[in-house]
């Protein structure tokens, strides 16, 4: 190697980009203990946020605690910038509550700065990446291998990894009216030739098109004529170790369209490139343009409009619900017809954007590229859409690169039964996309197990073991977990007689068994407050582990229901199929399965079976043949 | 690699068989079996045992009874097996008894295939060749439901899917977008409404007196009578006819025990009972039990009376001619005079009133079928839609509406909960309509609400 180059720098993992994912990969990969380099084209637009100043929601929120629960930054950050918490789903069960806030955008920027700054093993590179570096055999070809990469200015980063989280960048192209501007961002450049390389590479990529709204000006806004949404009175923070949110929390006006604002968008729907054909690619059913809403659900005479500020100190204002790519001048016809907004000053248009996205079917659960060992793709590079979502594969994208850099076999994979994260990644990989991705707690199949409330329980463990947590977290996370076992000893030492529950006016089957507090818990109504009635003790649980205790005990029974499930997906997942398996020596499997089955080269028999067209038989057939196989080797 | 749950399914082809095997494989095996039989035989015994069902004891069949405790069993688990007369009456009943056990459940395609493999019980070539079983059943699931009855099942089938879709749709989109304008707060209660009017329209199907099954796997006639009434003669002349399929039972004699009619489109099948062939003398009165055993089993009873016998004994409160009993799924009788030849009809002298036939000279032999055909028609005309073909369809449907019935007894103010009582009804319903998957969920909602604020 010739490290001794003069333009040439060596580290362990580099990382491509400084979003929401770069950030969680390179802190991460540095986490752990490789020398790592957060690659960048402006270092002060590190952490920012392109579109809707929000972090967390439903889903989401569950990712944000599970990225906290590895030690991440998201969660951290967010509570220091977050202007107006609002727990969601408040009032339905803590399996689905949705931990969210608005976050003021230089507080969150500043915030995730000051983070990557404190990162040990971490440096920042600015630097646009025009190649990848891969390894070349004696015969001259690429062997497919990445080990690092140029930049623009003609230096080389070489490192045992390469993690890409290039967003929006990769080829990307701005539709506002009839204009189209190359960029990854409005004002910054896009990333053209690492797409064609990616393409040279043989990779599949697709296209994928999202929006934003237009920003307005805050002064310009009636307020006074406005709903206005206050934030929670008690705001629930997203990290672990947060205690308490101390940012000054806001409220956000609500306004909505009318017939008046549709039939100014229906009048000029041929110059939204959605419309006139421009725009070919798939965007989002969840988070539709404004044009879509009025086309789409044409009976509906009014949507809500979120006016959401962007800082404590800004002016900006995000309109929530009226992502467009209509010509500036009609944007701002429409928008002043909302009530509120009749004088309103344009910041800046809103756009749509369209962009090159790797097919994630490419991808192992490390979120390595499987043809290409040593390049890792995190974020919306993958297909998806969000900074939580990003932020999660980039701490799974982090962890792997780093744990290859090292010399490591192991892979970071998180079950489907262990968290959101699994979930996610596993639905990227075996069934890939169609339009950009997005968490949702309906995906998870063990939901009332994937909570936001218990993301520590689900994945510090192995954060811990991987290193990647470190010491305060995981001195924290010791203490709390001394405590819950505690407190489900004593829950389940604690018991009554029907005669004794019925006398502390607790409805129960008068069939003469002993039912523990953990037991009673489970009822409806009951919580440890009233238990406290029976057992004083009770009294003296720490408010955070006695609420823990009364969630898993008002799911245990159906969780408990989902554990055979749970069992064999754990099984499906621990049988694995070598890179270099021979499909064609399974003659008795179809040629369409086959084919399904060379192409997305599954890693185990779990992922196999979630292929679409996939059968029971075929599984069987693939399960027999692996068994033999290992059985031959062996022998 | 033990599994928690106990499975159980119709391992041979179901309907013509003469016998029929039921397998069971897991840890509650063991339990079924002490559940259903006394004195159940000791690992890799078989033993001839009367099976009750768990719970009230009445007895299902006679049959011969197998046990192998893990891990020398086909699967490397526990495992039960029942040998039971091929009748869909007896099957179902032995299948419903394994259903009320606890822990057990019906086994899904491939899984006794799943287990076996895990445990080292199959090696590669005998796994390729039950591959193409289970593909088979995997195939004969998804296309039966769409193949069936030129396509009126499947339109149902489908209408079932789309109307538990819809109401998964509307409680998970309360959870995951409750922050939309567009969800309103009335998403559960409507949901409620949908899947309610599905839970009758199930259970409707479900009461339907298993028209289906009888479609299916024929409608089935027991022949029954005092030893030398005529059953024999009358099977083997029936044998006879163009319209009949017999079948031989191998090492005994050459009587017939079966005949196979297609009756004016309706698969019919006529039985003599060896129960019955082997009474006489002392135990004839075991004999006369175990035919009225057989009669529950059928769904047409023949009572074979020759010159001078007897009326039926224990089905005497039923009239002589055919009649229906209040019951949907209880046996008509039909009494039949044998060896008309034999006397001269002298309608004063006739102690039972009957359909007089011979076999000799074949008189009264078309009006018999003719009857028989006519009961048939009437017990499977088509009275409240399309018919259900299939046990493991009726268990699915059984389970897709518990789930239902647990989700509306269920606080809708924990819609998470109730999700999972859709989630377990949608699972169930997938196992003859396909697979409900997330995705088809979201569609739904996306298709119904305008999400993105």
């Amino acid at each position: 190697m010739n490290t001794g180059a003069p333009n040439t720098l060596n580290f362990d993992v580099i990382v491509v980009g400084g979003g929401h994912a770069g950030c969680e990969a390179a802190a991460a990969g540095a986490r752990i203990g490789a020398r790592t380099a957060l690659v960048t084209h402006r270092a002060d637009t590190i952490g920012e946020m392109s579109c809707n100043p929000a972090i967390g929601g439903l889903g989401k929120g569950h990712l944000v605690r599970e990225i906290d629960a590895l030690d991440g930054l998201m969660g951290q950050v967010a509570d220091q910038a977050g202007i107006q918490f609002r727990l969601l789903n408040r009032s339905k069960g803590p399996a689905v509550h949705g931990p969210r806030t608005q976050a003021d955008r230089k507080l969150y920027r500043q915030g995730m700065q000051r983070a990557i700054r404190e990162t040990a093993n971490l440096t920042v590179i600015e630097g646009g990446v025009e190649d990848l570096i891969v390894r070349a055999t004696a015969g001259g070809s690429e062997d497919g291998m990445v080990e690092g990469v140029i930049l623009c200015d003609g230096r080389r980063l070489r490192a045992g990894a390469v993690v890409l989280t290039t967003g929006t960048f990769l080829n990307g192209l701005i539709h506002m009216g009839e204009t189209r501007i190359p960029a990854g961002r409005v004002g910054e450049a896009p990333a053209l030739k690492l797409s064609e390389r990616l393409y040279a590479l043989g990779l599949r990529l697709g296209r994928l098109k999202t929006g934003t709204p237009a920003r307005l000006d805050g002064k310009t806004i009636d307020w006074a004529r406005l709903e206005m949404q206050e934030a929670d009175a008690d705001p629930v923070p997203f990290s672990f170790l947060t205690e308490r949110i101390t940012t000054p929390q806001i409220a956000c006006g609500i306004t909505q369209t009318s017939e008046a604002t549709h039939a100014i968008i229906r009048a000029n729907l041929s110059r939204s490139p959605m419309y006139s054909g421009q725009i070919a690619s798939t965007g989002p059913r969840y988070c539709p343009s404004i044009e879509d809403k009025v086309v789409r659900f044409a009976d509906r005479t009014s949507h809500q409009v979120f006016l959401e500020p962007e800082g404590l100190d800004d002016d900006t204002i995000y309109p929530n619900g009226v992502s467009t790519s209509l010509p500036a001048e009609v944007q701002e016809a429409f928008l002043k017809t909302m009530p509120g907004l009749e004088r309103v000053v344009i910041k800046r248009p809103g756009y749509a954007i369209e962009y090159d996205y790797v097919d994630p079917r490419e991808l192992t659960q490390g979120l390595q590229v499987k043809r290409l060992p040593g390049l890792f793709l995190a974020g919306q590079i993958n297909g998806t859409t969000g900074y939580e979502e990003a932020a999660a594969q980039g701490i799974a994208a982090g962890v792997n690169a780093a744990l290859r850099a090292g010399g490591s076999d192991r892979v970071f994979a998180v079950s489907r039964t262990e968290g959101y994260l699994g979930v996610m990644i596993d639905d990227l990989i075996t069934r890939g996309v169609s339009e950009p991705y997005r968490m949702f707690t309906s995906r998870a199949e063990f939901r009332l197990k994937l909570r936001a409330d218990n993301a520590d329980q689900r994945l510090t463990p192995l954060g811990i073991a991987l290193s990647c947590v470190g010491p305060h977290r995981r001195a924290a996370f010791e203490a709390k977990e001394r405590a819950l076992r505690d407190g489900h000893t004593l829950l389940n030492q604690l018991s009554v007689t029907p005669r004794e529950a019925d006398r502390a006016g607790l409805k129960v089957n008068q069939d003469g068994r002993r039912r523990t507090a953990f037991e009673l818990l489970a009822f409806p109504g009951v919580d440890l407050a009233r238990l406290a009635a029976i057992w004083p003790q009770l009294a003296d649980l720490a408010p955070r582990v006695g609420a823990q205790l009364e969630v898993d005990a008002r799911y245990r029974s159906y969780v408990d229901r989902q554990d055979e499930d749970v069992a064999a997906l754990r099984r499906d997942e621990k049988i694995g199929i070598p890179a270099d398996f021979d499909y064609g020596a399974l003659p008795s499997l179809s040629g369409e399965v086959r084919q399904k089955l060379v192409r997305h080269r599954p890693e185990t028999i779990a992922q196999a079976s979630r292929i679409e067209g996939m059968t029971p038989a075929a599984l069987l057939v693939l399960l027999a043949h692996l068994k033999s196989g290992a059985k031959r080797r062996s022998a | 690699m033990a599994s928690a749950s106990t499975i159980y399914a119709l391992s041979s082809a179901p309907g013509r068989a003469g016998v029929a095997v039921i397998r069971v494989s897991g840890p509650a095996a063991p339990a079924a079996l002490a559940a259903m039989v006394r004195k159940p035989p000791a690992h890799a015994q078989a033993a001839f045992r009367i099976i009750r069902h768990p719970d009230t004891a009445a007895p299902l069949d006679q049959a011969l009874v197998l046990y192998f405790a893990k891990p020398d069993s086909e699967t490397g688990e526990d495992v039960a097996e029942f040998q039971v007369h091929g009748g869909r009456a007896v099957v179902n009943a032995v299948l419903d008894a394994l259903g009320s056990i606890p822990n057990c459940r019906m086994a899904e395609p491939g899984e006794f295939a799943r287990r076996a493999f895990a445990n080292g019980k199959l090696d590669l070539a005998e796994a390729e060749g039950l591959a193409d079983l289970v593909d088979a059943e995997t195939e004969a699931q998804r296309i039966q439901a769409l193949a069936q009855s030129s396509g009126v099942l499947s339109k149902l089938y489908d209408g079932w899917r789309t109307c538990l879709l819809e109401g998964m749709a509307l409680v998970e989109a309360a959870i995951d977008f409750s922050d939309e304008s567009d969800v309103s707060d009335q998403a559960m209660a409507k949901a409620r409404n949908s899947v309610e009017l599905l839970a009758e329209d199930l259970a409707r199907h479900l009461a339907d007196g298993r028209r289906g099954e009888i479609l299916r796997e024929g409608f089935r006639v027991a022949l029954l009578g005092a030893p030398n009434a005529g059953k024999s003669s009358l099977l083997n002349a029936l044998a006879r006819r163009d319209a009949a399929i017999v079948s031989e039972e191998a090492g005994t004699t050459r009587d017939v025990i079966e005949v196979r009619l297609d009756l004016g489109g309706y698969p019919v099948i006529v039985s003599d009972t060896a129960g019955l062939r082997e009474a006489s003398g002392a135990i004839e009165r075991e004999g006369i039990r175990r035919s009225l055993a057989a009669a529950e089993s059928a769904d047409l009873v023949l009572w074979l009376v020759e010159p001078g016998g007897q009326s039926q004994p224990a089905l005497a409160e039923s009239p002589g001619e055919s009649s229906r009993v209040s019951r949907e799924t209880a046996p008509l009788v039909l009494t039949v005079l044998t060896k008309s030849d034999l006397t001269k009809p002298d309608p004063e002298n006739a102690s039972v009133p009957g359909l007089a036939i011979s076999t000799k000279t074949g008189a009264g032999l078309d009006e018999l079928i003719a009857r028989i055909t006519g009961v048939a028609a009437d017990r499977l005309a088509t009275r409240t839609g399309p018919p259900l073909t299939q046990t493991r369809h009726r268990q699915a449907l059984e389970a897709c509406l518990a789930g239902i019935r647990t989700f509306m007894a269920g606080d809708p103010a924990e819609p998470e909960l109730r999700a999972e009582d859709l989630r377990r009804a949608a699972h169930a319903l997938g196992r003859i309509t396909g697979r409900v998957d997330v995705e088809d969920v979201l569609g739904e909602i996306f298709g119904r609400f305008c999400i993105g604020k």
